[in-house]
Formats: C-alpha cells, structure tokens, sequence
C-alpha cells in the first residue's frame, strides 16, 4: 500500500510544525486517504451527489459528531459503501476520519486514535471483500 | 484487487501450473461425464395464460427490466416499465460522440469522438458461454462480431521486470513455458517425480514436456528453430538470398518470473475469458437498443423511484419526473424490481424485514473506463497488434486495441484504462480531464513517440459517480450469500428482485438475464396461483 509511508512520515512533523518560524502547514495525514479513496464518491469538496440515489455530504455533516459513528461506516460498510476494514490500516482510517471531522465545515476537536478503530470498528468480514 | 502489483510467490506460480495441469484432469472427466455443463440456460420461459388485466410494473429498463417486461406482456401481462435514466439499457450503455455526460458532482463530459467510435463504460465482452444473452441477442435482431480477448502479439509490461519495457505477450508465454518444461524435465531426470509417478509414466511426460515446451533434443530451452517457431526469430522467415531466418535468444527465466507472465497467461484460461467472445457491432448500447424495441411503448423515463408499497392487495410506485419534478403513482398487481441495491436501499420499500436486510447488506464495487481516441491504428498500422489487451502492473491495469473494423483507416478508439481496487478509487477521486491525462500518461509506456503524439481526445465513466448506479456491481461474499441471497431472490409478497446483483454471475450481463428469466417464471406461477 503506497500511502503507508507517506502518513507514517507526516505523523512524525506536526510537532515540529509548532515552532514559531511557521513554516507552511505539513498536510493534514488523512488529506491523502481522502483524495485517494473517499473523494471518490463524496467529492473533492465533501458534498457528495445526487443521482437515483444520494452519496451524502460529509461536509458540515451533524452525524460525524459521535466520532463512533464514521468509525463503524467506514469500517463496516452501509448500503452501498463498501468496508474498507483490511484495505485501510487503522491508522489510515483514523487519519481519514479526523480530516473529515476538522475540515470541510466540520470543526469537532476530539479526535479518533488507530485504538479506538481498532475497538469500535466492525471486523473484516470473514467471507474476504468479493468473490473471486 | 491489483495483482499485478506483487512478486510472484511460489505459491502462485504452482497455482498457475496447476491450472495448465487442470485442463487435463478436465478433460479425463469429460470423457466419464459426458460434457462439462457451461451454462444454466435451457431456452426462454415460454410462459403462458396470465390472467387478463393482471398488471406488472417494472422498475428499471436495464437488460433485467426490459426482458422481464418483454417476457411477462408475452404471456398476456400488461406491463409498464419505469426509468430513471433518458435512454434504455442501464449499465449496458456505449458513449459515443456527440453524447453528454453528468457524473455525481457534476462534471459533464461532450464526447468529441468520430463517427461510429465509442467508449463501452460498462459491459465490453461476451463470453461464449452466456448462451441466454446470445439467444436473445440473435432474437431481438443484434448483431455480433468476434471481440478479440488475448493477443499474443500485444505486450505484457511490468515495472519489476526488463526494465520496465513492454514485451510481446508471445516471448514472455513461449519461454514461461519452454522453461517450466525444462525445470520439469529435468526434475524426472533427477528422479524427483519417482513418489508421484510410475517410470512409464514418467518416460511418456518427459517426451510429452519436449514437445509442450518446444525443447531440444537434451530437453533444454534453448535458441533455435523450434523455440523461435513459438517466440519469434530475430530475423523472421523470409523469400530468396536472406529467406532463411535467425533464431531469436529466449529470456532468462529470472527476468520471466519478474515479469509475472504467468497471472496473464492464467488470466486467458479462465471460462470467462476463452474464446470465442463476441461484442455487439457498433457497441455495447447496441443490445440495450435491441432490447428496447421489444418493449417500445412501454417505457417511461426520467422517472426517479422514490417508494414501493405492497398496501392493500397491490403494489403502488411513487416516482417522480426528473425534469418537471412532478410526482406520479403507478399502480399494478405485481412489481418486478431491477433497481441496483446500491440506490435501492435508499428507497422506501415495503417488504418484509428479511429482503429489507438483504436489499441493506450489500455494497458494490468500483471501477473506472477511460476510452482514448486516436488519430490512426498506429498499432495496428506499425506493430501489427490486431485487437486483444497489453497488461500493465500500472494503475490503468491495462489497454484494449478495438476489434471491430479492424485494418481500416482513421480515428479509432482505445480502452485505455479498467482500473481494479484501490486504483479504481484513486481514479474515480480525479476530475475526468484528470483520469484522461493520467491514463494517457500511463498508457504512453506501450506504444512511446505514438500514444501522447496522436492522441485526440477522450471520455471516462467512473463508476461510483454515476448517478443511476452508485458503483459498479454487486459485491457479494461468502457470508453474506450465506444470510441474504435466497431472501434476495425469493418472491416477497407481490415483489420480486432481478438483476446481476440476484444471480452467481454478478457483473456480467448474463446474470441479468438469467436472473430476470427466473424471476418472471416464479412471479408468473405466483400470479396462477393467486
């Protein structure tokens, strides 16, 4: 998986980022989950669509606010979301999930470590993600 | 999954032996069964004596839809079909140019093509055993050609092995081959089968290995004529004083496991991918077309599903025009569902709690098209690669050369990326300008100074922005066949469900069918027995 390194590294800097000479802001860790999965269907811009169905927005979305709610999503899949349990570290979902939740109109401090992914989160299936 | 982004591991390289083994255990047990059975098909339903006024309402004017609604008003039904999209055929659909198209979020696409190009978003191929899609695609009067599946001539290219060069399928195949051949003749020579086998039998494998694996007479893979027969010479066979030809130098069989030829080559042995394949002459829409004039009159369209109720001894429809907005009822005795699960769990449908599970428990997949247009068949013109697929461990996994009007001049048309996992994410996450430039980039590896240099312009479906479906297909596992499929199927009350995602043969057309066939045939005995 390409993105492991690359949020491990950024993980490391944001303590580095207080220092009063103020360099430009590393990126946000989960900014590259985001646009290499989620934006797939919720947009660039969080607003999600609206077809047949809906893809909801998770911009200024009321429901992110109990973090254990994206965590059981994303972890277990709804409707036609698939799970992402197993193709996504906890690290990486977490990383996701506190992106969304400080971004996008969505200003909810707590924020969600790889532990709690890790208790809350709905297992990967044992039947594997598809049939081959 | 993107297989072509690991090593090989033994594991996987015995696994594609063992599928060449498989072909003769097949075969032995063909000859004791009779035939291997390759299709559930056994002719249309035939059904007959609805009772009259009996009134069916189908939702969605997919391949499902239409041949539900085709079948039932046979059998006397009067059948109203209703569509979200503007056109009929559902995922089974071709762009072609001049043709608009908004994705989710709004990005609209005017396909440039030339007349007569396309780009298949969805369905591309037709294996010959979907015998229930051919039987109605001969019926409805569409018409066939060869779709050209493996190309010995068209490259296998991989970041981990020759550098990153492509190289012809047929090298990378022959010398896999001569040297699993070589590596196992010499295991016999080394006694290393003597648990396994009899000396006879040994004896007959190693002859039989020679010539398999085009060996010499010490049964090496070596360069010379008989090799050369299989990869190619270096200086091919011609007329007069320089007729006589060179033989070419087989790879190292290092660099063959690199390059992992063997996934390819393993890929083409699957049922799903055996010749013959067919498409539709002029693309794939053209069966979504077909299918419609059987139910012309039928249809009405831009109508968005918005709840299905089963109250008061009928079933009533609520949907609402997606021009005007005006909301409408239908009413009908029965209601055959096609609708993907993808948008209908998001709809109101009143039905029992198990199907409601069912209709909540699966997600579907994602994938991503990008079809690039071409000033000229420069791979066909200047490397003679005539249809068929080159493979790449790069994210656009791999381009198809067109197999229809082939050694024709003039613009043609390339599938220039199926995205597969996390690629497909990736791709569906970029702007459609994004995932043209990017397979146009990726795609460049195969045919350099030519692909970027005579490209004109492109069109891409990402399939999880495309507003009728969500996503691609149904994504089943084991457990949840296990808990939901038969509930998923099962008549509930005066509903049934049909579609790929109600079959074994998901994401593929005969599915559809064969689902929908099924389906109006329990619906049918139902409505006798009411």
């Amino acid at each position: 998986m390409r993105f492991v390194l690359f949020a491990a590294v950024l993980i490391a800097s944001p303590a580095l980022a207080q220092k009063p000479a103020k360099p430009a802001p590393a990126p946000h860790p989960g900014a590259e989950v985001y646009q290499n999965i989620c934006q797939a269907c919720h947009m660039a811009n969080a607003l999600g669509g609206e077809g047949a169905g809906k893809i909801p927005a998770l911009a200024k979305n009321g429901a992110l606010e109990a973090a254990v709610y994206p965590i059981m999503v994303v972890t277990g899949g709804k409707n036609a979301m698939p799970w992402f349990r197993g193709a996504l570290t906890d690290q990486q979902i977490s990383d996701a999930i506190n992106y969304v939740r400080s971004n996008f109109g969505n200003k909810y401090k707590d924020k969600v470590t790889p532990a709690m992914v890790a208790e809350m989160g709905v297992p990967a299936p044992k039947g594997g993600m598809r049939e081959q | 999954m993107n297989w072509a982004e690991q090593g090989p591991t033994r594991r996987e390289v015995l696994r594609a032996i063992g599928m060449m083994a498989g072909t003769a255990v097949l075969y032995q047990a063909m000859e004791v069964l009779g035939h291997a059975k390759e299709t559930q098909f056994a002719g249309p339903p035939n059904l007959q004596g609805a009772r009259p006024g009996t009134k069916v309402v189908v939702l969605g004017a997919g391949l499902a839809g239409m041949l539900a609604a085709y079948e039932l008003a046979k059998a006397g039904y009067d059948v109203q079909i209703l569509e979200y999209n503007n056109r009929p055929g559902g995922r089974n659909w071709s762009l072609y140019g001049g043709d608009t198209y908004t994705e989710l979020g709004g990005a609209t696409q005017k396909v440039g093509f030339s007349e007569g190009n396309y780009l298949n978003p969805g369905p591309w191929r037709i294996p010959y055993h979907h015998r229930a899609l051919l039987h109605y695609c001969k019926k409805f009067g569409v018409a066939l050609e060869p779709f050209i599946q493996m190309n010995q001539q068209a490259l296998v290219q991989s970041s981990k092995a020759f550098g990153g060069k492509p190289m012809r399928y047929r090298e990378l195949h022959a010398d896999w081959d001569g040297n699993v051949a070589e590596l196992l003749a010499k295991a016999i020579d080394n006694r290393g089968l003597d648990s396994v086998m009899t000396k006879e039998d040994a004896d007959r494998l190693r002859i039989a290995l020679r010539e398999w694996g085009a060996l010499d007479q010490n049964f090496k893979y070596s360069k010379n004529y008989r090799s050369s027969r299989r990869r190619g010479f270096e200086r091919a066979q011609g007329g007069g004083v320089l007729g006589e030809p060179i033989p070419s130098d087989p790879h190292a069989f290092k660099d063959i496991l690199d390059s992992g030829i063997w996934r390819t080559v393993a890929q083409h042995m699957n049922i799903d991918h055996q010749h013959a394949m067919f498409q539709p002459v002029g693309g794939m829409g053209m069966i979504g077309r077909g299918f419609a004039k059987q139910v012309e009159g039928k249809v009405r369209y831009n109508q968005k599903v918005t709840s299905i109720s089963q109250q008061g001894g009928k079933v009533t429809v609520m949907h609402t025009d997606t021009g005007s907005g005006v909301t409408s009822t239908t009413e009908a005795d029965y209601c055959v569902c096609t609708i993907p699960l993808s948008v209908l769990s998001q709809i109101d449908v009143d039905c029992s709690p198990g199907l409601d599970a069912a209709i909540h428990a699966v997600p579907y997949s994602n994938s991503v098209k990008v079809g690039l247009e071409f000033k000229r068949r420069f791979w066909e013109e200047e490397e003679a690669i005539y249809g068929g697929i080159s493979f790449t461990d790069r994210e656009i996994s791999m381009i198809s050369y067109p197999s229809g009007k082939l050694h024709s001049d003039g613009p043609a048309v390339i599938l220039g990326a199926y995205t597969f996992g996390p690629a497909s994410y990736k791709f569906a996450g970029m702007t459609p300008e994004e995932r043209i430039q990017r397979a146009l980039e990726q795609g460049s590896v195969f045919h350099p100074g030519r692909y970027k240099e005579e490209f004109i312009g492109g069109a891409t479906v990402a399939w999880s922005r495309v507003p009728f479906t969500l996503g691609c297909c149904a994504q089943w596992n084991e457990d949840t066949r296990k808990e939901h499929y038969q509930t998923l199927v099962a008549v509930d009350n005066r509903l049934v469900l049909a579609g790929e995602h109600a079959s074994y043969i998901g994401c593929w057309m005969e599915g559809a069918i064969l689902s929908s066939l099924d389906a109006v045939t329990r619906l049918h005995s139902r409505a006798l027995e009411a």
